[in-house]
């Protein structure tokens, strides 16, 4: 049997350099730079305004607000990763995928269940979302996305867009289960290709991205932050 | 028996059963696999809990084998 240990799809991000707990922290800590780099002005300025003029009072606050605006819009984006993909009807190219019918969707969350274990099932259920523990930290899986809890403190969420190939078009009718069955497969495959091969949308707290979080999504992030400390207990 | 099924609109299709004592299910099974890898489709294999494989040649002894699509970056 001819089996394969990289993920194939690596190839066609060959410039990037493959993701390891390493480079996780480095792009984190770039992360949080570039985050520093955008608040600390506008707050600074705010400060510094009111300092030299309290009058200035309000122009200082639309600058404080632009400091809290920034990071919150980066974490909005990140929890992005996890909705699911809009449906309407039947568009053309470009268009939110359409609704899937209800028996293939029973098929395919059928699929996903004998994938994943009893907890996970249940999880999704309430969530529509799959936690999949891996070397790295804990995932949650959405259709067109993932999040990985990373670090023994856990405190960093690195928010990854990815999604089956949109140019194939058989993507486009794709159940929900079967979406997310497509990234669980290839996370499980190759953990730190799956992590190259997507998009870093946001990596920073994880209690920002709660935030940003539909409320019936937030058991999935609690679920992870409990099998990473889990694991970190485990580890010890 | 051994599946090789497919992600696609239905939910997921069956496309071969096969044993592995039985040469023509086999044969039709290694002839649907490659179509599919002609396809642009990957295989994939569950090698345990929170582990699976690709594979580029039908393992004739794997109960399940999932044909998915590629992924790539949103």
């Amino acid at each position: 049997m001819a089996t394969v240990d990289v993920l194939p799809e690596t190839a066609a991000v060959h410039w990037r350099r493959r993701v390891d707990a390493g480079q996780l922290r480095l792009r984190g800590r770039l992360w949080t730079l570039t985050m520093a780099a955008h608040v600390v002005p506008f707050a600074g300025a705010a400060m510094l305004l009111m300092w030299m003029q309290p009058l200035a009072l309000p122009v200082a606050l639309v600058l404080l607000a632009h400091a809290w605006i920034i990071p919150e819009l980066y974490a909005q984006r990140g929890a992005n990763v996890l909705r699911p993909p809009r449906r309407a009807g039947a568009g053309t190219q470009g268009a939110p995928a359409p609704a899937p019918a209800p028996e293939p969707e029973r098929r395919s969350v059928g699929l996903l269940g004998d994938l994943v274990g009893h907890d996970a099932r249940e999880l999704h259920a309430r969530t529509g979302l799959v936690l999949e523990p891996g070397r790295l930290g804990a995932w949650i899986v959405g259709e067109k996305g993932a999040v990985l809890l990373h670090g023994a403190r856990r405190r960093r969420a690195y928010c990854y867009c990815v999604k089956v190939d949109p140019r194939r078009p058989a993507a486009r009718d794709l159940p929900s289960g079967d979406r997310i069955a497509h990234l669980l497969l290839a996370l499980r495959s190759d953990e730190p290709g799956f992590a190259t091969v997507a998009n870093l949308a946001f990596a920073g707290a994880t209690w920002r991205l709660r935030r940003r979080l539909p409320t019936e999504m937030r058991p999935a992030l609690k679920a992870a932050l409990a099998a990473s400390d889990t694991r970190s207990s485990t580890a010890r | 028996m051994s599946k090789l099924i497919r992600m696609d609109h239905t939910g997921h299709s069956t496309l071969a059963e096969w044993t592995p004592g039985d040469p023509a299910g086999v044969e039709a099974a290694v002839a649907a696999f490659r179509a599919e890898l002609d396809r642009g489709y990957l295989a994939m294999i569950s090698t345990g809990p929170g582990h699976a494989e690709h594979v580029r040649e039908l393992p004739v002894e794997a109960e399940l084998v999932i044909m998915r699509l590629p992924i790539s970056g949103g």
